[in-house]
Protein backbone atom coordinates (compact mmCIF):
# COMPACT_ATOMS: atom_id res chain seq x y z
CA UNK A 1 0.00 0.00 0.00
CA UNK A 2 0.88 3.56 -0.41
CA UNK A 3 3.01 4.74 2.44
CA UNK A 4 1.67 8.32 3.91
CA UNK A 5 4.48 10.54 4.11
CA UNK A 6 6.55 12.42 6.73
CA UNK A 7 8.07 15.41 5.25
CA UNK A 8 10.49 17.65 7.25
CA UNK A 9 10.96 21.33 5.83
CA UNK A 10 14.21 22.81 6.43
CA UNK A 11 14.40 26.80 6.15
CA UNK A 12 17.84 27.54 3.72
CA UNK A 13 19.46 30.95 3.99
CA UNK A 14 22.89 31.29 2.18
CA UNK A 15 23.19 27.77 2.15
CA UNK A 16 22.63 27.27 6.00
CA UNK A 17 19.43 25.51 7.62
CA UNK A 18 17.78 28.61 9.75
CA UNK A 19 14.84 29.06 12.20
CA UNK A 20 13.29 32.43 12.36
CA UNK A 21 11.59 33.63 15.19
CA UNK A 22 8.26 35.66 13.92
CA UNK A 23 9.79 35.89 10.17
CA UNK A 24 12.85 37.62 11.61
CA UNK A 25 15.83 36.80 13.69
CA UNK A 26 16.77 34.00 11.93
CA UNK A 27 18.88 31.84 13.68
CA UNK A 28 20.91 29.58 11.92
CA UNK A 29 20.34 25.53 13.08
CA UNK A 30 23.21 23.90 11.03
CA UNK A 31 24.88 22.87 7.53
CA UNK A 32 22.25 21.84 5.26
CA UNK A 33 23.95 18.83 4.06
CA UNK A 34 24.40 16.38 7.25
CA UNK A 35 20.93 18.25 9.02
CA UNK A 36 19.69 16.61 5.42
CA UNK A 37 21.40 12.92 5.31
CA UNK A 38 20.21 13.56 9.26
CA UNK A 39 16.93 13.19 7.96
CA UNK A 40 17.13 10.88 5.23
CA UNK A 41 18.88 8.45 7.46
CA UNK A 42 16.10 8.54 10.22
CA UNK A 43 13.47 7.83 7.83
CA UNK A 44 12.00 11.10 6.31
CA UNK A 45 10.59 9.85 3.42
CA UNK A 46 11.18 13.20 1.63
CA UNK A 47 12.57 16.51 2.02
CA UNK A 48 11.23 19.85 1.37
CA UNK A 49 14.19 22.99 1.49
CA UNK A 50 12.39 26.50 2.05
CA UNK A 51 14.76 28.89 0.01
CA UNK A 52 13.63 32.30 2.23
CA UNK A 53 16.98 33.88 0.66
CA UNK A 54 15.23 33.36 -2.74
CA UNK A 55 11.84 34.97 -2.13
CA UNK A 56 12.24 37.81 -0.32
CA UNK A 57 14.90 39.68 -2.01
CA UNK A 58 15.53 38.82 -5.71
CA UNK A 59 19.13 38.66 -6.11
CA UNK A 60 20.81 35.79 -7.77
CA UNK A 61 21.16 33.35 -5.46
CA UNK A 62 23.81 30.48 -5.10
CA UNK A 63 21.95 27.40 -5.40
CA UNK A 64 24.82 25.00 -5.13
CA UNK A 65 23.45 23.77 -2.31
CA UNK A 66 21.17 21.78 -4.06
CA UNK A 67 23.80 19.48 -5.99
CA UNK A 68 25.59 18.98 -2.41
CA UNK A 69 22.22 17.61 -1.25
CA UNK A 70 21.72 15.83 -4.43
CA UNK A 71 25.15 13.58 -3.58
CA UNK A 72 24.63 12.48 -0.10
CA UNK A 73 20.56 11.90 0.03
CA UNK A 74 19.12 8.80 -1.23
CA UNK A 75 15.00 9.84 -0.72
CA UNK A 76 13.55 12.68 -2.81
CA UNK A 77 13.60 16.31 -2.23
CA UNK A 78 11.33 19.19 -3.20
CA UNK A 79 13.20 22.83 -3.66
CA UNK A 80 11.09 25.73 -2.95
CA UNK A 81 11.67 29.17 -3.14
CA UNK A 82 12.87 31.84 -5.73
CA UNK A 83 11.81 29.98 -8.97
CA UNK A 84 9.61 31.81 -10.98
CA UNK A 85 10.19 30.41 -14.62
CA UNK A 86 11.85 27.46 -16.59
CA UNK A 87 15.13 28.48 -16.44
CA UNK A 88 14.84 28.73 -12.93
CA UNK A 89 13.23 25.30 -12.50
CA UNK A 90 15.74 23.62 -15.30
CA UNK A 91 18.42 24.64 -12.99
CA UNK A 92 17.44 22.99 -9.85
CA UNK A 93 16.32 20.11 -11.27
CA UNK A 94 19.21 19.65 -13.51
CA UNK A 95 21.17 19.68 -9.92
CA UNK A 96 19.47 16.72 -8.87
CA UNK A 97 16.30 17.86 -7.06
CA UNK A 98 13.58 15.75 -7.41
CA UNK A 99 10.40 18.57 -8.08
CA UNK A 100 10.22 22.17 -7.46
CA UNK A 101 7.37 24.11 -5.56
CA UNK A 102 6.31 27.46 -6.57
CA UNK A 103 4.19 29.52 -4.94
CA UNK A 104 3.61 33.43 -5.46
CA UNK A 105 5.14 33.32 -9.63
CA UNK A 106 2.33 31.00 -9.88
CA UNK A 107 -0.22 33.28 -8.63
CA UNK A 108 1.34 36.37 -11.13
CA UNK A 109 1.71 33.94 -14.24
CA UNK A 110 -0.73 30.54 -13.53
CA UNK A 111 -0.09 29.47 -17.04
CA UNK A 112 3.81 29.04 -15.66
CA UNK A 113 2.24 25.46 -13.77
CA UNK A 114 1.34 24.32 -17.11
CA UNK A 115 4.41 25.42 -18.51
CA UNK A 116 6.26 23.42 -16.47
CA UNK A 117 4.45 20.49 -16.31
CA UNK A 118 4.53 20.64 -20.24
CA UNK A 119 8.64 20.97 -19.90
CA UNK A 120 9.42 18.78 -16.57
CA UNK A 121 6.44 16.36 -16.16
CA UNK A 122 3.56 16.75 -13.85
CA UNK A 123 5.05 14.73 -10.86
CA UNK A 124 8.23 17.41 -10.21
CA UNK A 125 5.15 20.67 -10.45
CA UNK A 126 4.37 21.19 -6.67
CA UNK A 127 2.48 24.34 -5.82
CA UNK A 128 2.27 26.08 -2.45
CA UNK A 129 -0.39 27.59 -1.47
CA UNK A 130 -0.21 29.93 1.90
CA UNK A 131 -3.78 30.11 2.96
CA UNK A 132 -5.23 32.10 5.75
CA UNK A 133 -8.41 32.02 7.66
CA UNK A 134 -9.95 35.41 7.52
CA UNK A 135 -12.83 35.25 10.36
CA UNK A 136 -14.44 38.37 9.22
CA UNK A 137 -14.35 38.10 5.59
CA UNK A 138 -17.67 36.92 3.74
CA UNK A 139 -19.88 38.91 5.46
CA UNK A 140 -18.54 37.71 8.79
CA UNK A 141 -18.39 34.02 8.30
CA UNK A 142 -15.09 33.69 7.35
CA UNK A 143 -13.21 32.63 4.31
CA UNK A 144 -9.92 31.07 3.79
CA UNK A 145 -7.77 33.01 1.43
CA UNK A 146 -4.56 32.57 -0.72
CA UNK A 147 -1.67 34.98 0.58
CA UNK A 148 1.43 36.02 -1.20
CA UNK A 149 4.65 36.53 -0.67
CA UNK A 150 4.86 35.53 2.87
CA UNK A 151 8.75 34.61 3.02
CA UNK A 152 8.51 38.32 3.58
CA UNK A 153 6.16 39.89 6.34
CA UNK A 154 6.38 43.40 4.65
CA UNK A 155 5.64 42.30 1.45
CA UNK A 156 2.89 39.72 2.74
CA UNK A 157 -0.29 40.19 1.11
CA UNK A 158 -3.92 38.75 0.27
CA UNK A 159 -4.43 37.93 -3.43
CA UNK A 160 -8.01 37.64 -4.64
CA UNK A 161 -8.53 34.17 -4.64
CA UNK A 162 -10.08 31.82 -1.80
CA UNK A 163 -8.03 28.98 -1.72
CA UNK A 164 -10.18 26.07 -2.37
CA UNK A 165 -10.92 27.65 -5.95
CA UNK A 166 -7.42 28.48 -6.41
CA UNK A 167 -6.86 24.61 -5.42
CA UNK A 168 -8.85 23.56 -8.04
CA UNK A 169 -7.47 26.06 -10.68
CA UNK A 170 -4.05 25.02 -10.27
CA UNK A 171 -4.75 21.14 -10.13
CA UNK A 172 -6.32 21.63 -13.83
CA UNK A 173 -3.26 23.64 -14.75
CA UNK A 174 -0.94 20.50 -14.46
CA UNK A 175 0.24 20.68 -10.86
CA UNK A 176 1.05 17.50 -9.56
CA UNK A 177 1.05 18.10 -6.14
CA UNK A 178 -0.57 20.35 -3.49
CA UNK A 179 1.38 21.73 -0.25
CA UNK A 180 -1.15 23.49 1.70
CA UNK A 181 0.06 25.85 4.33
CA UNK A 182 -2.32 26.88 6.85
CA UNK A 183 -1.33 29.80 7.65
CA UNK A 184 -3.13 30.39 10.82
CA UNK A 185 -1.84 27.40 12.77
CA UNK A 186 1.50 28.00 11.58
CA UNK A 187 3.89 27.67 14.31
CA UNK A 188 1.87 27.15 17.05
CA UNK A 189 1.97 23.19 17.19
CA UNK A 190 -1.71 23.02 17.82
CA UNK A 191 -2.13 20.79 15.49
CA UNK A 192 -3.20 20.63 11.60
CA UNK A 193 -5.95 22.61 10.04
CA UNK A 194 -8.24 19.47 9.97
CA UNK A 195 -11.55 21.76 8.57
CA UNK A 196 -9.65 23.48 6.25
CA UNK A 197 -7.95 20.55 4.58
CA UNK A 198 -10.98 18.00 4.62
CA UNK A 199 -12.32 21.02 2.46
CA UNK A 200 -9.29 21.33 0.22
CA UNK A 201 -9.07 17.21 -0.12
CA UNK A 202 -12.59 17.17 -1.74
CA UNK A 203 -11.09 19.55 -4.62
CA UNK A 204 -7.86 17.94 -4.78
CA UNK A 205 -7.69 15.04 -6.62
CA UNK A 206 -3.46 15.08 -6.69
CA UNK A 207 -1.52 14.67 -3.85
CA UNK A 208 -2.19 16.83 -0.93
CA UNK A 209 0.72 17.71 2.16
CA UNK A 210 -0.47 19.42 4.73
CA UNK A 211 1.46 21.99 6.83
CA UNK A 212 1.54 23.97 9.38
CA UNK A 213 0.75 23.07 13.06
CA UNK A 214 2.26 19.83 14.02
CA UNK A 215 2.84 19.74 17.66
CA UNK A 216 2.14 16.33 19.02
CA UNK A 217 2.18 12.56 16.88
CA UNK A 218 -1.65 12.71 17.58
CA UNK A 219 -1.69 15.87 15.32
CA UNK A 220 -0.04 13.63 12.39
CA UNK A 221 -2.31 10.32 12.75
CA UNK A 222 -5.33 13.09 12.99
CA UNK A 223 -4.70 14.79 9.65
CA UNK A 224 -4.13 11.36 8.16
CA UNK A 225 -7.25 9.74 9.15
CA UNK A 226 -9.61 13.09 9.18
CA UNK A 227 -8.45 14.59 5.93
CA UNK A 228 -6.75 12.06 4.24
CA UNK A 229 -4.06 13.81 3.08
CA UNK A 230 -0.96 12.24 1.24
CA UNK A 231 1.71 13.20 3.43
CA UNK A 232 2.26 16.27 6.25
CA UNK A 233 4.86 18.72 6.29
CA UNK A 234 6.53 19.98 9.97
CA UNK A 235 9.50 21.92 10.85
CA UNK A 236 10.02 22.78 14.03
CA UNK A 237 8.87 19.85 15.96
CA UNK A 238 11.87 17.99 14.31
CA UNK A 239 14.44 20.36 14.41
CA UNK A 240 14.00 20.74 18.02
CA UNK A 241 13.80 17.06 18.77
CA UNK A 242 10.09 17.06 20.02
CA UNK A 243 9.31 14.27 17.92
CA UNK A 244 11.64 11.86 16.09
CA UNK A 245 10.25 10.47 13.24
CA UNK A 246 11.31 6.68 14.48
CA UNK A 247 8.94 6.73 17.21
CA UNK A 248 6.74 9.04 14.68
CA UNK A 249 6.21 6.10 12.41
CA UNK A 250 6.14 3.86 15.61
CA UNK A 251 3.20 5.54 16.68
CA UNK A 252 1.61 5.58 13.20
CA UNK A 253 1.73 2.53 12.69
CA UNK A 254 -0.21 1.18 15.68
CA UNK A 255 -2.56 3.43 14.59
CA UNK A 256 -2.62 1.39 11.20
CA UNK A 257 -1.75 3.98 9.24
CA UNK A 258 0.51 2.57 6.26
CA UNK A 259 4.43 4.00 6.47
CA UNK A 260 7.49 2.92 5.33
CA UNK A 261 9.36 1.46 8.34
CA UNK A 262 12.52 3.47 9.02
CA UNK B 1 43.88 -0.25 0.00
CA UNK B 2 41.03 2.36 -0.92
CA UNK B 3 42.77 3.16 -4.13
CA UNK B 4 43.00 -0.83 -4.88
CA UNK B 5 39.35 -0.80 -4.41
CA UNK B 6 38.42 2.43 -6.42
CA UNK B 7 41.02 0.37 -9.03
CA UNK B 8 38.47 -2.87 -9.18
CA UNK B 9 35.05 -0.95 -9.48
CA UNK B 10 36.56 1.47 -12.34
CA UNK B 11 37.76 -1.50 -14.31
CA UNK B 12 34.22 -1.65 -15.65
CA UNK B 13 33.03 1.23 -17.53
CA UNK B 14 29.51 2.48 -16.76
CA UNK B 15 27.45 4.84 -18.55
CA UNK B 16 23.94 6.97 -17.83
CA UNK B 17 22.68 7.91 -21.47
CA UNK B 18 21.71 11.60 -21.88
CA UNK B 19 18.10 11.50 -22.76
CA UNK B 20 17.96 14.83 -22.25
CA UNK B 21 15.70 14.56 -19.46
CA UNK B 22 16.37 16.32 -15.76
CA UNK B 23 17.11 13.55 -13.39
CA UNK B 24 20.43 11.97 -14.90
CA UNK B 25 22.49 13.71 -11.62
CA UNK B 26 20.50 12.06 -9.00
CA UNK B 27 21.25 8.88 -10.64
CA UNK B 28 24.85 9.36 -11.47
CA UNK B 29 25.70 10.47 -7.84
CA UNK B 30 23.45 7.04 -6.38
CA UNK B 31 26.26 5.26 -8.92
CA UNK B 32 28.82 7.47 -7.49
CA UNK B 33 27.64 6.96 -3.84
CA UNK B 34 28.78 3.12 -4.28
CA UNK B 35 31.49 3.79 -5.01
CA UNK B 36 31.43 2.93 -9.17
CA UNK B 37 32.55 5.77 -11.57
CA UNK B 38 30.41 6.38 -13.98
CA UNK B 39 29.68 8.53 -17.38
CA UNK B 40 26.89 10.38 -18.40
CA UNK B 41 26.79 10.44 -22.28
CA UNK B 42 25.43 10.24 -25.47
CA UNK B 43 28.11 9.56 -27.40
CA UNK B 44 27.69 6.64 -29.49
CA UNK B 45 30.65 4.57 -29.23
CA UNK B 46 31.45 5.22 -25.27
CA UNK B 47 27.31 3.47 -24.87
CA UNK B 48 28.53 1.08 -26.97
CA UNK B 49 31.49 -0.14 -25.56
CA UNK B 50 30.25 0.27 -21.90
CA UNK B 51 30.00 -2.80 -19.75
CA UNK B 52 26.48 -1.35 -17.99
CA UNK B 53 24.30 1.27 -19.32
CA UNK B 54 21.78 2.89 -17.65
CA UNK B 55 18.82 4.86 -19.37
CA UNK B 56 17.10 7.09 -16.88
CA UNK B 57 14.13 9.10 -17.31
CA UNK B 58 11.28 11.43 -16.14
CA UNK B 59 8.99 13.51 -17.70
CA UNK B 60 6.94 12.26 -20.63
CA UNK B 61 7.66 9.76 -23.60
CA UNK B 62 7.00 11.76 -26.17
CA UNK B 63 9.94 13.97 -25.29
CA UNK B 64 12.30 11.61 -24.46
CA UNK B 65 11.88 9.84 -27.57
CA UNK B 66 12.17 12.88 -29.18
CA UNK B 67 15.02 13.87 -28.02
CA UNK B 68 16.46 9.95 -28.46
CA UNK B 69 16.40 10.27 -32.49
CA UNK B 70 17.52 13.64 -32.53
CA UNK B 71 20.88 11.67 -30.83
CA UNK B 72 20.86 8.98 -33.09
CA UNK B 73 20.46 6.54 -30.24
CA UNK B 74 17.38 4.54 -31.36
CA UNK B 75 19.09 2.11 -33.24
CA UNK B 76 22.24 1.76 -30.87
CA UNK B 77 20.06 1.65 -27.88
CA UNK B 78 18.31 -1.17 -29.35
CA UNK B 79 21.47 -2.96 -30.73
CA UNK B 80 22.77 -2.93 -26.74
CA UNK B 81 23.71 -6.77 -25.82
CA UNK B 82 25.29 -5.25 -22.17
CA UNK B 83 22.85 -5.05 -19.89
CA UNK B 84 21.15 -1.73 -19.56
CA UNK B 85 19.09 -0.47 -17.05
CA UNK B 86 16.10 1.23 -16.93
CA UNK B 87 14.52 4.17 -14.24
CA UNK B 88 10.97 5.59 -14.36
CA UNK B 89 10.40 7.01 -18.15
CA UNK B 90 13.65 4.91 -18.93
CA UNK B 91 11.73 1.44 -18.07
CA UNK B 92 8.68 2.69 -20.28
CA UNK B 93 10.93 3.87 -23.07
CA UNK B 94 11.90 -0.22 -23.35
CA UNK B 95 8.61 -0.82 -24.66
CA UNK B 96 6.90 -0.93 -27.82
CA UNK B 97 4.99 2.17 -27.31
CA UNK B 98 3.33 4.17 -24.55
CA UNK B 99 0.16 6.12 -24.69
CA UNK B 100 2.16 9.40 -22.72
CA UNK B 101 2.26 11.33 -25.67
CA UNK B 102 0.30 13.90 -25.11
CA UNK B 103 1.09 17.20 -24.04
CA UNK B 104 -0.48 18.49 -20.65
CA UNK B 105 -3.06 20.71 -21.46
CA UNK B 106 -5.71 22.19 -19.13
CA UNK B 107 -7.43 18.78 -19.79
CA UNK B 108 -4.18 17.22 -18.09
CA UNK B 109 -4.34 13.66 -16.95
CA UNK B 110 -8.02 13.38 -18.30
CA UNK B 111 -7.17 13.40 -22.25
CA UNK B 112 -4.29 10.92 -21.42
CA UNK B 113 -6.59 8.90 -20.68
CA UNK B 114 -8.51 8.69 -23.06
CA UNK B 115 -5.65 7.80 -25.04
CA UNK B 116 -6.79 8.04 -28.54
CA UNK B 117 -4.52 6.72 -31.29
CA UNK B 118 -2.53 9.80 -31.83
CA UNK B 119 -1.26 9.95 -28.51
CA UNK B 120 0.35 6.72 -29.01
CA UNK B 121 4.20 6.97 -28.79
CA UNK B 122 6.36 4.23 -30.04
CA UNK B 123 9.21 3.59 -28.08
CA UNK B 124 11.95 0.81 -28.41
CA UNK B 125 10.63 -2.09 -28.83
CA UNK B 126 12.70 -4.24 -26.56
CA UNK B 127 10.30 -5.52 -24.07
CA UNK B 128 7.18 -6.80 -25.71
CA UNK B 129 4.49 -4.61 -23.68
CA UNK B 130 2.69 -1.75 -23.64
CA UNK B 131 2.45 1.16 -21.42
CA UNK B 132 -1.06 2.73 -20.67
CA UNK B 133 -2.24 5.31 -18.29
CA UNK B 134 -2.04 3.48 -14.78
CA UNK B 135 -5.99 2.38 -13.52
CA UNK B 136 -5.57 3.58 -10.48
CA UNK B 137 -9.21 3.43 -9.95
CA UNK B 138 -10.52 5.63 -7.14
CA UNK B 139 -6.61 6.71 -5.96
CA UNK B 140 -5.04 9.87 -6.78
CA UNK B 141 -2.55 10.54 -9.69
CA UNK B 142 0.18 11.07 -10.19
CA UNK B 143 0.75 7.69 -8.14
CA UNK B 144 3.31 9.69 -5.73
CA UNK B 145 4.83 8.13 -2.85
CA UNK B 146 6.35 5.03 -1.28
CA UNK B 147 4.54 1.59 -2.36
CA UNK B 148 5.21 -1.85 -1.61
CA UNK B 149 6.18 -4.55 -4.19
CA UNK B 150 3.51 -7.26 -3.79
CA UNK B 151 5.18 -9.50 -5.38
CA UNK B 152 9.11 -9.90 -6.54
CA UNK B 153 10.31 -12.47 -9.08
CA UNK B 154 13.97 -14.61 -8.44
CA UNK B 155 15.42 -12.28 -11.11
CA UNK B 156 19.14 -11.10 -9.61
CA UNK B 157 18.49 -7.60 -10.03
CA UNK B 158 16.32 -8.40 -6.82
CA UNK B 159 18.96 -10.48 -4.69
CA UNK B 160 18.13 -8.58 -1.38
CA UNK B 161 15.04 -7.31 -2.00
CA UNK B 162 11.85 -8.95 -0.90
CA UNK B 163 7.47 -8.70 -1.39
CA UNK B 164 6.56 -6.08 0.73
CA UNK B 165 9.94 -3.45 0.99
CA UNK B 166 9.21 0.12 0.08
CA UNK B 167 9.97 1.75 -3.21
CA UNK B 168 9.78 5.75 -4.35
CA UNK B 169 7.35 5.82 -7.05
CA UNK B 170 6.49 8.81 -9.53
CA UNK B 171 3.94 8.18 -12.57
CA UNK B 172 0.70 8.24 -13.78
CA UNK B 173 1.18 5.61 -16.78
CA UNK B 174 2.28 2.03 -16.39
CA UNK B 175 2.78 -1.40 -18.29
CA UNK B 176 0.47 -3.99 -17.15
CA UNK B 177 1.30 -7.51 -15.46
CA UNK B 178 2.87 -9.57 -18.37
CA UNK B 179 5.22 -12.55 -18.81
CA UNK B 180 7.91 -9.54 -18.49
CA UNK B 181 7.25 -8.64 -15.45
CA UNK B 182 9.90 -9.46 -12.66
CA UNK B 183 7.82 -7.25 -9.41
CA UNK B 184 4.85 -6.01 -9.66
CA UNK B 185 3.07 -3.18 -7.49
CA UNK B 186 -0.48 -2.07 -6.62
CA UNK B 187 -2.17 1.29 -6.53
CA UNK B 188 -6.02 0.92 -7.64
CA UNK B 189 -4.87 -2.12 -9.75
CA UNK B 190 -1.55 -4.16 -10.10
CA UNK B 191 1.01 -3.26 -12.53
CA UNK B 192 4.62 -3.93 -13.79
CA UNK B 193 7.03 -2.35 -11.09
CA UNK B 194 9.74 -4.06 -13.04
CA UNK B 195 10.20 -5.89 -16.27
CA UNK B 196 12.65 -7.50 -18.02
CA UNK B 197 13.71 -9.37 -21.13
CA UNK B 198 17.41 -10.63 -22.26
CA UNK B 199 19.63 -8.17 -21.56
CA UNK B 200 17.07 -5.31 -20.66
CA UNK B 201 15.49 -4.42 -17.39
CA UNK B 202 13.42 -1.66 -16.26
CA UNK B 203 12.15 -0.30 -12.78
CA UNK B 204 8.98 1.53 -13.18
CA UNK B 205 9.66 3.25 -9.34
CA UNK B 206 13.20 5.06 -8.95
CA UNK B 207 16.20 3.31 -7.36
CA UNK B 208 18.17 6.11 -6.51
CA UNK B 209 15.76 7.97 -4.33
CA UNK B 210 14.59 5.17 -2.87
CA UNK B 211 16.75 4.93 0.35
CA UNK B 212 19.31 1.23 0.89
CA UNK B 213 17.00 -0.63 -0.93
CA UNK B 214 16.89 1.22 -4.49
CA UNK B 215 20.88 1.75 -3.77
CA UNK B 216 20.85 -2.44 -3.36
CA UNK B 217 19.63 -2.69 -6.67
CA UNK B 218 21.82 -0.30 -8.50
CA UNK B 219 24.65 -2.17 -6.56
CA UNK B 220 23.67 -5.69 -7.74
CA UNK B 221 22.73 -4.04 -11.13
CA UNK B 222 26.70 -2.75 -11.09
CA UNK B 223 28.43 -5.94 -9.28
CA UNK B 224 27.09 -8.86 -10.96
CA UNK B 225 28.03 -10.07 -14.44
CA UNK B 226 26.66 -9.85 -17.13
CA UNK B 227 25.87 -13.35 -17.51
CA UNK B 228 23.57 -13.58 -14.43
CA UNK B 229 21.95 -10.35 -15.02
CA UNK B 230 20.47 -11.60 -18.37
CA UNK B 231 17.35 -13.51 -17.68
CA UNK B 232 15.77 -15.32 -20.88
Amino acid sequence: MLARRIIPCLDVRDGKVVKGVQFRNHEIIGDIVPLAQKYAEAGADELVFYDITASSDGRVVDKSWVTRIAEVIDIPFCVAGGIKSEADAKEILMMGADKISINSPALRDPELITRLADVFGQQCIVVGVDSFFNKDANNGRGEYQVYQFTGDEKRTQKTGWTTFDWIERVVSLGAGEIVLNCMNQDGVRQGYDIEQLKQARAVCNVPLIASGGAGTMKHFSDIYQQADVDGALAASVFHKGVIAIKDLKTYLKEQRIEVRPC
Amino acid sequence: MAELMTEVKTATKNVIVDTGCANLASVKFAVERLGYQVTITDDIELIQQADKVILPGVGSAKHAMANIKAKNLVTVLQNLTQPVLGFCLGMQLMTESSTEGNKLSTEGEKSSTEGGKDNVVPCLNLIPTKVEPLKAQENRLPHMGWNTLTQVSDHPIFNGVTTGDYFYFVHSFAAPVSEYTIASCEYGSTFSAAIAKDNFIGCQFHPERSSALGSKIIQNFLELEPQELVKL
